[in-house]
This record gives structure tokens, C-alpha cells and sequence, in this order.
């Protein structure tokens, strides 16, 4: 049994936290750059111009975006380690430094209805536990903002659906979603489980690398066939129009209930800031 | 392109049209949700915006020894609730913000206030424009309490002109 201390998983979150929200992932780097080069005129100046911001951000350290989001961690213990103290006070520790020490923007209220009064330093934070083989801890972060989180959807369908009903789902979540969600977007949907389940799927599946292949082969060429579809609306970089609306398409999914066919489209904006470290 | 300094009138504004990219410098106030929210609420206003420019926007705190923090639009449609009285009872002649408008809101715009959209997520770019910030209103709010800043060539896109033209996705 490894002994892992929950100081050293509070620095680590807090170093994500504040490098999450400076540096551009590198798989979105290469994505955008690509991007760029297949666009003409103001969709292309846009392109340059998130290549721009993010080098502006990470050399000055300001915020890729104002919006530095609502931190959503996903921890995978392992089952042959031990975290000597308590993993949840420890993460959000890390969430509090990381937000405080890094200058990023308090955006979460203490209740949702009535007083919306901030609670200063960004927790608590959303966080997903789950078990692994091994000794380790893999800690992924995502700063998710109010844009794209905002415009994202679940819908119940009945098994009878086909699968156009579910791109279609896909596309109008997408094309209601505009230049709201910061496109080009990363797509996430999760198919299957159960209500909460299918929403979790779709969120994980925005932390996958832009160019992985989905290892099943039917969804992988409906994620290349809905990425086609998507592009076809003519969104374009800030919605002026273009053909990058999305950059990816990324599909999980799971058993679910007979009588089920749960589907969540989870949207990601043209930073889709994660972070993934194994501890 | 087009460069415009405020103070501004309705008159300066009358040749924008829905796609010209412009450059503006001068004053713009940044305010969101809870601050519209507040001053619809209140008898007298805490400042005259009386021909004065919003900017939808909620700011990452300044580094010390930087101007401003991150500070990119966000979403204008959470605001499409507000804004017919915040039009009428403030006096604004533009908008600075992301997105798509409500009809209703398009309409109450019209020969009234020029729609703006800034570069949205290049909060870090949108900074390198800001000269000024200072916080003028509603401490309370925190990120989002109201911001008078000073801005030099802070690129905007026109979305809505005073014709009332112009979609936008």
C-alpha cells in the first residue's frame, strides 16, 4: 500500500488550477493552428488572433479568459493507494489557493436561488471520484465556464429513436448554442447510462486529445460524420461565419435501462482548458 | 475599419453598419447580471450614463503591477431581460458584448443603441487594450460590480447598427 499526503494533492491542484488557466492545452494549440490554416479572411484572423491570446496569456500570466470557470476535477484512486487525510477538503484546499494565488475570477455563488452571494474563493469545486487499479491518483482538472456550460443539453429519447434524431439533438444543441459557447467548440456527448450518468459521460469526453480516434468503430465514424454535420451549419470562429464550427467530436458511452436512450451533449469552448496530472 | 474616441453621439454612430470592424478608444463602463439587476431596482442611479457605452463583462482580478486582469465579453443574451429598461432608463447609445439578441431586444435597440460584439474568450488580448479600471459601483459584487475603464483601440465588430440590421448566430 502507497501512502500518498493530501498536502501534496492540494499544491498539485492549485498548480492546475493556475496553469489551466493560462496555458493553452497543446492538443488545442494544434487544432486552432490547423484551423487557422484552412480559413480565410476574418474566420482566419480570429484563429490567429485565440493563437495570439494564448501566448499573451501565457507570457504575461493573465487568464486565457475572464471566465475562469467552475473547477470540475475527476481523481482516480487507486485501489492499492492510501491518501493519509481527508481527499475532498485537500482538493478543494487546492481550488481555494489555485483561485486566490492565481488571480483567477470568484465566480461561484453559495446558493443558487436566493442569496447568489459569492463565496470568495471559487469552491467548492465539482468533483468526481472514481476507482482504478494501481497506486496512484490521476487528477484531471477542467475550468469550465458559464458560456458553454450554459447552452449544453440532456435529452431522455426513447429507444425507438434513429440515430439521425440523435444528431439532430446534437446539431441543434450546437446551432441554439451560436457564438454563445465560444466556437470552435469541442464536442462532448456521453450515450447511455441514466440521467446523470449520460451528463458525466458527455463531460468526460471533452478532456479526450483533439485527433483520438474513438475505439469503437461505429462511433467513431459517427463523431466524424456529426463533426461534418457541425461544420456544415457555418458558425465559424465568433460566429461570423467559417467552416470551423467545431474543432472535435468526442462520444462516451455506456449500458443504460431498456427502456433508455439517455443522451447529454456537454459543450467546450475554443480553450477547452483541462489539465491531466498522475500523482 | 473605423476608429472611433468617445465621447460619442448617436450622430458619430449613425455609419456603423452590421459587419464593419472598429476601434474604439475612451471610456466604457463594464457591468453584467447583478449590476442591471441592482439599478433597475434603484430610484436614482448611482452614475450618469447618459451617452456612455456598456461593455458586458466581468473581470479576472488585476495582478499587481497590471492594469487589468482578463476581460472578455460574455454572454449579452443574459442580459436581453434588462435591457429595454436599462436603454431607457440610462440613456446608453451602445452595447458591447457576445452573441445573439433577443427580438425584443433588437427592436428596443433600434435607433438607439449600436450592438457591439468583442472577441469573445480573448480575455488576455482584450487586456493588453485597457489603460484604465477602476471600480466605480457596487463593491459588493466583486467581479461583478461596475468598472469604468479606459480603453485604446479595443477591436469590436458591429453587430446591430442604428438601423436595427444585422443578425448575428
Amino acid at each position: 500500500m502507497r501512502k500518498l499526503n493530501p498536502g501534496l494533492v492540494t499544491k498539485t491542484v492549485r498548480e492546475m488550477c493556475i496553469t489551466a488557466a493560462h496555458k493553452l492545452p497543446c492538443d488545442m494549440l494544434r487544432a486552432v493552428k490547423k484551423a487557422a490554416a484552412g480559413e480565410r479572411g476574418i474566420s482566419a484572423r480570429i484563429l490567429k488572433l485565440c493563437l495570439e491570446n494564448a501566448k499573451i496569456a501565457e507570457k504575461e500570466m493573465i487568464p486565457l479568459c475572464q471566465d475562469t470557470g467552475v473547477a470540475v476535477i475527476f481523481a482516480e484512486i487507486g485501489r492499492d493507494l492510501f491518501i493519509d487525510g481527508d481527499i475532498t477538503a485537500a482538493i478543494e484546499e487546492g481550488v481555494r489557493q489555485g483561485y486566490r494565488q492565481g488571480y483567477l475570477r470568484k465566480s461561484i455563488v453559495s446558493d443558487p436561488l436566493f442569496e447568489r452571494k459569492n463565496t470568495r474563493d471559487n469552491t467548492p469545486p465539482v468533483i468526481h471520484y472514481a476507482f482504478a487499479k494501481g497506486n496512484k491518483l490521476k487528477l484531471t482538472v477542467m475550468l469550465k465556464g458559464g458560456g458553454s456550460e450554459n447552452n449544453s443539453r440532456i435529452n431522455m429519447f426513447a429507444p425507438s429513436a434513429t440515430l439521425e434524431d440523435i444528431e439532430d439533438f446534437a446539431l441543434k444543441t450546437v446551432a441554439e448554442a451560436g457564438s454563445k459557447s465560444c466556437p470552435p467548440l469541442i464536442v462532448g456527448i456521453g450515450i447511455g447510462s441514466n440521467f446523470e450518468g449520460c451528463a458525466l459521460l458527455a463531460k468526460k469526453a471533452l478532456a479526450r486529445e483533439v485527433g483520438s480516434v474513438n475505439k469503437d468503430k461505429r462511433y467513431a465514424a459517427l463523431e466524424r460524420r456529426l463533426l461534418q454535420k457541425i461544420n456544415a451549419l457555418k458558425i465559424g470562429p465568433q460566429g461570423l461565419g467559417g467552416k470551423t464550427t467545431a474543432l472535435a467530436v468526442f462520444i462516451e458511452f455506456a449500458p443504460c435501462h431498456m427502456a433508455s436512450l439517455p443522451v447529454a451533449v456537454n459543450l467546450g469552448c475554443h480553450s477547452n482548458r483541462h489539465i491531466v496530472k498522475v500523482l | 475599419m473605423f476608429k472611433l474616441k468617445t465621447p460619442l453621439t448617436l450622430r458619430d454612430l449613425k455609419p456603423l453598419k452590421h459587419g464593419d470592424e472598429v476601434l474604439l478608444s475612451g471610456t466604457i463602463y463594464a457591468m453584467r447580471d447583478a449590476a442591471h439587476k441592482r439599478m433597475l431596482s434603484e430610484k436614482k442611479l448611482p452614475l450618469d450614463l447618459r451617452g456612455q457605452i456598456i461593455y458586458y463583462m466581468g473581470p479576472t482580478p488585476a495582478r499587481p503591477g497590471k492594469v487589468s486582469g482578463s476581460c472578455g465579453p460574455t454572454t449579452s443574451a443574459r442580459m436581453d431581460k434588462y435591457t429595454p429598461q436599462i436603454i431607457e432608463k440610462t440613456g446608453i447609445i451602445s452595447i458591447i458584448g457576445k452573441g445573439a439578441r433577443a427580438g425584443q431586444v433588437r427592436a428596443a435597440m433600434k435607433g438607439k443603441v449600436v450592438y457591439f460584439i468583442a472577441y469573445s474568450g480573448l480575455g488576455a488580448l482584450i487586456a493588453k487594450c485597457i489603460r484604465k479600471s477602476v471600480m466605480v459601483c457596487y463593491p459588493d459584487l466583486g467581479a461583478e460590480a461596475v468598472y469604468k475603464l479606459e480603453v485604446e483601440n479595443l477591436p469590436l465588430i458591429v453587430a446591430q447598427g442604428l438601423d436595427g440590421k444585422g443578425e448575428i448566430k
